[in-house]
């Protein structure tokens, strides 16, 4: 996690960097005068996580879009590290190559293995063009996919991690048939024998999201969206403009209450006060703490029950009118 | 390809396309002349005249309909809705449309340049169309076959709540009654307007096909001018069998995205059939005037 030092602010964050560059102020101004601010920098410590607070109470659609994307937001790698133990890496679609931008492997959560994959974006530059930025290419889809026949081979639950602008519109993605990776992995997943439990921990950008997100519970956590594209090619497309992106998002009703409400979801999972990049421990411990009840329930169903509950839970989904 | 390309975008957008190859209001000129739902329209004369977007040949509608709307000089398919596949494909075209009291209903109060609603009941009130995709049963040959074929000039063929449901019901309705499935493609993706539930559609309809495929029947996808996104990222790319139509664009992302992502231009042919069957994503590529017989023959063979 960055030191306060390190922190990268959104606009709407600014109070909380002002009360922690005074915290700074603060602690230079007792090394050189010896005079105790202790009391001083405490009030402004309480006083940051009641910013936090306030902040992540109001927003728009749009700010819960740039939240989302957080430069400091912890990523899939990062919640694998926090919740699990022994996890097993496991690389490539055997078939192209290894899609760094799609992660996964054998894990120990609370004792018990289980397959987690997930969509992995960089933490630097660097890292960020080696990951592409979470868009993974048609092999990344295959990976996740081959990764969840062998858990369903051995009866491991498997559990996703969606955090994607979206799947790779390259040419070499067409060449390869990005649409068919994430057909045959929505139909594969509506059908997987072993519990499948899905989150979205960023971004939940349309088909490259629902290629690894289909499954007996989807979840959001707090500061997600997850809709059928994104707020800017949105706003390109309907309103022909770029500029028109927190329109779109408010109109897209993509943020995680309103998915909720229309039942596209099973549940919204909380982050720590003023968002996940605050405190990856805490994070990693609220998402840990809410799968594990969820994978139980889920195992005491039959296999047929669950794909059959599946395929009838994303039937029901829809509206129209009958004349 | 570039005002075509941008043209694309405009489709989904519920708005008319400015190229030949989008706008297909000559199209709309015919289907007023059958219908004749709203009013007049006596047809105007550009409008009993085509001109082949590919080799800029000239004839008669009536010309281009006895050659099934391919251009009878250089073999161009142009663009044809659901009454004329069916018409195609239908022995007598005479077949039985199903679930067509369906239709879009503005459940998120979306509103974009224009409310979803008001889209809708413009487009209502200036075709006959209910919604996107049309469901039929009939015989091909006299083999029973139930046909689920898109209107692209319903909001650019555009999947929402209604093309899964009729999708959905038009499996069960093949697996209650033992028929084949044949799903006629051609789209620019999801419907924005219904935003996460246009996406949930690729689910429900890939959990409908997991039944069919149980059920044992054949499922055959035809891809035909264009067909992106959400579609080739769910059941477009499921079938049994994937043929598509000679030189129909084909792809996940559209070209003009994939363009400004590698910031070069695209090479000759990409995205279309040819290119998808060079590729492995095709079992084969059907003329149009070659489709009816093939399709029976693809039956027969499943079935016998
Ligand atoms: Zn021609």
């Amino acid at each position: 996690m960055p030191t306060n030092a390190n922190r990268q602010f959104l606009d709407f964050e600014k109070p909380v960097k002002d009360l922690i560059d005074e915290i700074e102020n603060a602690r230079t101004r007792q090394e050189k005068t010896k005079i105790d601010m202790t009391d001083l920098i405490s009030r402004l410590e309480q006083n940051i996580l009641e910013k936090r607070k306030e902040i992540t109470e109001n927003l728009t659609s749009w700010q819960r879009v740039q939240l989302s994307r957080h430069p400091d937001r912890p990523y899939t790698l990062k919640y694998i590290d926090k919740m699990t133990s022994n996890f097993v890496e496991l690389y490539g679609d055997r078939n192209v190559k290894d899609d760094k931008a799609m992660v996964g492997g054998f894990t120990s959560l609370d004792g018990e293995t289980v397959m987690i994959i997930g969509q992995q974006k960089g933490i630097n530059t660097k890292m960020r063009q080696l990951r592409n930025f979470g868009m993974a290419n048609p092999e990344g889809y295959r990976k996740a996919l081959r990764l969840m026949k062998l858990a369903e081979k051995f009866n491991k639950p498997v559990i996703t991690l969606i955090d994607t602008p979206g799947a790779y519109p390259g040419l070499e993605a067409e060449e390869r048939g990005q649409g068919e990776a994430i057909a045959r992995n929505i139909y594969e997943m509506i059908r997987l024998k072993v519990p499948v439990i899905c989150v979205i921990i960023g971004e939940g950008a349309s088909g490259g999201a629902l290629g690894i997100g289909v499954g007996d519970k989807v979840f959001m956590m707090e500061n997600t969206w997850y809709t059928v594209i994104s707020p800017e090619s949105c706003s390109s497309i309907l309103w022909r403009s770029w500029e028109k992106k927190e329109v779109a998002a408010e109109q897209l009703r993509l943020t995680a209450d309103k998915m909720l409400g229309f039942g596209l979801i099973d549940g919204i999972i909380p982050e720590p006060v003023g968002g996940a990049h605050w405190d990856y421990d805490g994070s990693a411990q609220i998402l840990k703490n809410y799968l594990i009840p969820v994978l139980k329930e889920l195992k005491q169903m039959s296999a047929e029950q669950r794909t059959n509950t599946r395929i009838e839970k994303f039937g029901r989904m829809g509206f129209w009118e009958e004349e | 390809m570039s005002k075509q390309v941008e043209d694309f975008d405009a489709n989904l957008a519920g708005e008319e396309g400015k190229t030949e190859e989008t706008k297909s209001s000559w199209f709309k000129r015919i289907k007023k002349g059958i219908n004749t739902k709203t009013s007049e329209k006596k047809e105007t004369p550009e409008g009993l005249w085509v001109k082949c977007p590919d080799c800029n040949y000239i004839c008669t509608i009536s010309e281009l309909r006895e050659h099934l709307f391919v251009c009878p000089k250089c073999a161009y398919h142009h663009r044809i809705n659901s009454s004329e596949y069916f018409e195609v494909l239908f022995d007598n075209n005479e077949f039985i449309e199903l679930f067509d009291n369906i239709r879009s209903k503005d459940f998120l109060d979306f509103t974009d340049l224009k409310p979803y609603k008001k889209r809708l009941e413009e487009i209502w009130s200036k075709t006959d169309l209910k919604d996107s995709m049309r469901v039929a049963e009939g015989k091909v040959n006299g083999q029973g076959l139930v046909i689920a074929c898109m209107d692209f000039e319903f909001i650019g063929g555009s999947l929402g709540s209604v093309m899964g449901e009729k999708f959905s019901r038009a499996v069960d309705h093949c697996i209650a009654h033992g028929l084949p499935y044949m799903v006629i493609s051609k789209s620019g993706g999801a419907r924005m307007m219904e935003s996460a539930f246009s996406l949930m559609q690729l689910a429900k309809t890939s959990g409908k096909l997991s039944q069919l495929s149980d059920a044992k029947l054949p499922y055959i996808s035809l891809l035909t001018d264009p067909t992106f996104g959400g579609i080739s990222a769910s059941f477009g790319m499921l079938g049994d069998l994937n043929i598509a139509e000679p030189g129909a664009l084909i792809g996940f992302a559209g070209p003009r995205v994939i363009k400004e992502t590698i910031k070069r231009d695209l090479p000759e042919g990409f995205q279309r059939s040819e290119f998808l069957l060079d590729h492995g994503f095709l079992d084969f590529i059907v003329a149009r005037k070659e489709l009816k017989n093939k399709l029976a023959t693809v039956l027969e063979l499943f079935k016998n």
